[in-house]
């Protein structure tokens, strides 16, 4: 088991070593002490490695992450898991701003809140935040679930083309085109999925959550649709 | 843009730390603003004692003009130089023409004036300032600190932040405000009067302005969501507190630690890192369009 | 029409011209803004207000054919581990695939391999052709990410992080529905057919301060190995030239105005930004302050068509130049072999620009696999390394006739300028006077 402490190594050995790591490598657990809010950490990793990271990390820990499992036992900053491919990352305090920006595929889990901007411009992603997400979540989200255990603040899913959003608290208010659906039963058990996967499906129940998504009225320039331009 | 810090002691123990504390969570910031810094302490004060920062070209130049400071007030000053800063600590009834004095001279300047306040900014990398204005070494309640990366207005030092929005109080920002010059235009036609080109100097002087028509730091900080446009997020420094807000937009990015002991402010987390029982602090990201404020009693 | 006698002949407003008359009526039929393609069709001061001064008594001009005239140019001298080396300084700008056909993005790297310069990726991510087609790929990171891959960015032989486009900036782009075929919607991420609206700002940064952490990240995917370019639409260059540099970019990207895009509000086009001729003294400047001149290279582009251009851009301080609208009129836009297609469309060969409906006759700003077909990619690749060889050829001529050993020799005192205004741009002096306005009194 391979251990880093970012006090000691330079980030961009650490970085340079796990992006070096053959798909069979035998180093398959990492642990990264003192990361101190460094920037970039585990960033652009593609192999089936686990890596725990001890403490609190800066932007966009996790960036574009590919097969790796990636758990930060802090806080995280902007943009954490930014572009995720695929693979898990997971927060056990709170996220920052951008949380899973554009990410593409993969599981982000956020133990605690995420602040604005959560899962904006998402594009196949699916994040759990167990806690609360900011204002503008899910801003131009493009494909993926978002599942919120807590609350949502304002502007909710604000252009949204496509995506499903899954709030079991309040939702401040919703942003341009984005509103309340039925939930079918593909639905739920897409969110049932997320839920198991996040390792909560004991924990809530589907019939808990409302379901928002896109109303399809921006799909297409139009005079009625002059306010949202 | 830049980085800011900011540290509020809520207990007297850490006050003789301040500086060392304030010091580093400056110097981690260095990479968001390499072209000059700033930071106000909020040391001790006496009754019916006022303190002045200037600020001159060097050494002997501020030690002459001190002088002559003396004699025109008649008054024996006490005196701290640091680097290119001094601050002058004089009777409260001999501020105004301490003040006049100072303004007459070309080669000093006032960089900020409060009963406990002392306020330093300069150009050049925040890492070395720090050491050269002597900040480890400083003991106070509170203190905030500014990185700067300038944006549109010159590096220069008058342009560096905080700047000074009255008396014991001052601001740092991060973010570019988008109607500026409106404003000054504005402040100008109301009296007051601007030293740069620089977006921040007009928020302070909007705050100033607020203030000085009534408004309690918490209104005018209210009203600055109106009144000013673009991205900000402002700390504000007072004689028995700290204030912070953010943009409706929360553009720019911002990070609070709070225990039992100290409140402290970072645009990133690596500023509180080092901060002493981090693990257990709360940490939370301050909502956009809300005003915070913390104050001792 | 004729007069009849003791009337006035009918007389059209210099205010409300037929132009503008037509957009009124266009605007109460339809309720939304123009959007089109191109750049900015009004007249500009440009660099055609600028001469160069040649060799005579005073200075010695090469042999035109024999003495050697450098024109390669290396990218990301700055931090990168592999800088891009290129044979000359014109490069292909970011297009999309989307925006262009896949014939035409596999043209356009056929026909800038074969010259030995790069091209660009563009919105909506690489395609296969492109990366197989291109020796020198440019992977453009923007605001939307549509497309975006950490396998393709570390494919890439550089990263453009696009903050602005000279056509709008400030703005996001658009790619109506018609072009929204079903593979540009795959790649995407989006439904087929609707009209996408891209983000104007990144989702997970803003402002210098944060676009260093931005780009630190990239260079860390990448360990460190690739040039990274910054983007700007021309508007405050000074200021943005002097930030991208603080925030350690090894290549900054200038575009003015007469850049074209894909599909944009036409009232965008013609009245933001500024033109290319004022914006690269000011950003030349900015690197000059800061000791970064030709080590932070500048690219710039926007309306560049002649191999005096590039000179001219060089000369002012530029390190290359990016053509994108010349390099589609290369591949065969507008062709008046086409015309009576264009009429159909209600336009003429020459004025075609609505590269926004995915009607092209030429199948280079289309998606519908019909007209696509027609661009054959081999043919038009090399007509685009011919007119790039002629760019060359043009601006090492001219090079030598100043006496340079390489273009990158060309200074701004081998210019002089037509015009009060190009003179003021362009900081070079009125023709035939030492009198540069705001300069020199």
């Amino acid at each position: 088991m391979p251990d880093c402490d970012l006090a000691k190594t330079p980030l961009r050995e650490l970085n340079a070593m796990l992006h070096s790591l053959a798909p069979s490598t035998n180093e398959t657990h990492w642990i990264v002490t003192n990361p101190g809010g460094k920037h970039a950490i585990a960033c652009g990793l593609d192999a089936p490695v686990a890596i725990g990271i001890q403490g609190h990390v800066g932007y966009y820990c996790g960036g574009m992450n590919k097969q790796a499992t990636i758990v930060v036992s802090g806080n995280a900053g902007v943009g954490v898991a930014e572009n995720m491919m695929s693979g898990e990352v997971r927060v056990r305090g709170d996220a920052s701003q951008a949380a899973g920006a554009t990410g593409r595929g993969g599981l982000l889990v956020i133990e605690g809140n995420a602040s604005a901007r959560c899962g904006i411009s998402m594009k196949g992603i699916d994040i759990l935040v167990k806690g609360s997400i900011g204002p503008m979540s899910a801003f131009m989200a493009q494909a993926g679930n978002l599942v919120v255990l807590g609350d949502a603040g304002d502007a909710l899913g604000d252009s949204i083309y496509e995506a499903r959003l899954f709030v079991r608290g309040s939702v401040a208010s919703l942003g341009a085109d984005c509103v309340e659906k039925p939930m079918s039963s593909e639905d739920s058990s897409i969110l049932n999925s997320v839920l198991k996967r996040a390792g909560m499906e004991d924990s809530v129940s589907v019939d808990e959550f409302r379901m928002f998504g896109s109303a399809r009225r921006l799909y297409h320039f139009h005079i009625d649709n002059v306010d949202a331009y | 843009m830049c980085g800011i810090v900011g540290l509020f002691l809520k207990q007297p123990k850490l006050e003789p730390e301040l500086g060392a504390m304030l010091s580093d969570m400056l110097v981690v910031m260095n990479d968001r603003g390499p072209d000059s810094a700033g930071f106000a302490v909020y040391g001790d004060g006496e009754r019916g004692r006022v303190k002045l920062t200037i600020s001159g070209t060097s050494e002997a130049a501020l030690r002459e003009a001190i002088a002559g400071l003396a004699r025109a007030v008649g008054e024996s000053l006490s005196v701290t130089l640091r680097h290119t800063h001094a601050v002058i600590s004089l009777s409260a009834i001999n501020e105004q023409k301490a003040r006049r004095w100072i303004a007459a001279r070309a080669d000093i300047g006032l960089v900020g004036a409060g009963k406990r306040m002392e306020l330093y900014k300069e150009v050049g990398l925040p890492e070395r300032l720090a050491q050269q204005f002597r900040l480890a070494e400083m003991a106070g309640s509170h203190g905030i600190g500014h990185t700067r990366m300038a944006t549109e207005s010159a590096v220069t030092t008058r342009g560096a932040h905080p700047f000074s929005t009255g008396l014991d109080q001052c601001l740092v920002h991060n973010g570019s405000l988008s109607n500026h010059n409106g404003v000054r235009r504005v402040l100008q036609h109301e009296g007051l009067s601007f030293e740069t080109e620089n977006d921040t100097e007009v928020a302070a002087g909007y705050l100033s302005w607020k203030i000085r028509e009534g408004a309690s730091l918490k209104e005018a900080l209210t009203q600055s969501l109106v009144d000013l446009d673009g991205f900000y997020t402002f700390v504000v420094g007072t004689e028995s507190g700290f204030a912070v807000l953010r943009d409706p937009i929360a553009c720019k990015p911002a990070v609070m630690a709070e225990t039992d002991d100290y409140v402290a402010f970072g645009s990133e987390y690596r500023a509180l890192a080092m901060l002493p029982g981090i693990d257990k602090a709360h940490i939370f990201e301050p909502a956009p369009a809300t005003v915070y404020a913390w104050e001792r009693g | 029409m004729t007069v009849p006698p003791h009337r006035t002949p009918p007389r059209f407003s210099s205010t409300f011209t037929q132009q503008v008359i037509a957009e009124i009526q266009r605007a109460a039929a339809t309720g939304i803004y123009d959007i089109r393609g191109g750049g900015a069709k009004r007249a500009l001061p440009h660099f055609d207000d600028l001469l160069f001064l040649g060799a005579s008594i005073s200075r010695y001009p090469l042999e035109g054919y024999r003495e050697k005239c450098g024109t390669d140019v290396t990218l990301g001298t700055r931090f990168a581990k592999k800088p891009i080396k290129l044979k000359t300084p014109v490069t292909i700008a970011g297009m999309s695939f989307g925006a262009l056909s896949a014939p035409a993005k596999e043209a356009l790297g056929r026909g800038a391999s074969a010259v030995g310069t790069s091209t660009t990726t563009g919105d909506g991510g690489m395609t296969p052709e492109e990366r197989g087609h291109s020796s020198i790929l440019v992977y453009q990171y923007l605001p939307s990410r549509y497309g975006m891959n950490p396998d393709d960015l570390r494919k890439a032989d550089a990263i453009e992080i696009v903050i602005g486009q000279g056509a709008k900036p400030g703005g996001g782009g658009m790619l109506l529905g018609q072009k929204i075929s079903p593979r540009v919607a795959k790649m995407r991420t989006l439904p087929e057919s609707i009209d996408q609206r891209s983000a104007c700002r990144h989702p997970d940064w803003t402002g210098p301060d944060d676009l260093e952490i931005k780009i630190e990240e990239l260079r860390e995917l990448t360990d460190w190995e690739k040039p990274i370019y910054v983007k700007v639409g021309a508007s405050r260059p000074y200021y943005d030239t002097a930030l991208a540099a603080k925030s350690g970019v090894d290549v900054l990207v200038l575009d003015g105005m007469q850049g074209g895009t894909a599909a944009s509000q036409e009232v965008f086009i013609e009245n933001v930004g500024l033109p290319i001729l004022a914006a690269i003294r000011p950003a030349v400047q900015a690197l000059q302050d800061l000791g970064l001149h030709r080590k932070l290279q500048l690219i710039v582009s926007g309306g560049i068509r002649t191999g005096a251009d590039v000179a001219k851009a060089l000369a002012l301080g530029a390190d290359a130049v990016a053509i994108g609208t010349a390099a589609l009129i290369a591949l065969g836009d507008n062709d008046p072999q086409l015309q009576a297609e264009y009429q159909k469309l209600g336009t003429v060969a020459g004025a075609y620009d609505d590269w926004q409906e995915g009607l092209d006759p030429a199948g280079i700003t289309t998606q519908d696999p019909v007209l696509a077909a027609r661009l054959d990619p081999v043919k038009a690749g090399r007509r685009l390394a011919n007119y790039l060889s002629v760019l060359t050829l043009e601006a090492q001529t001219i090079a030598r006739a100043c006496g340079k050993s390489h273009l990158h020799n060309l200074e701004p005192e081998d210019l002089v300028a037509l015009t009060i205004e190009a003179a003021a741009m362009a900081g070079v002096p009125l023709a035939g006077t030492n009198w540069i306005p705001g300069i020199t009194k």
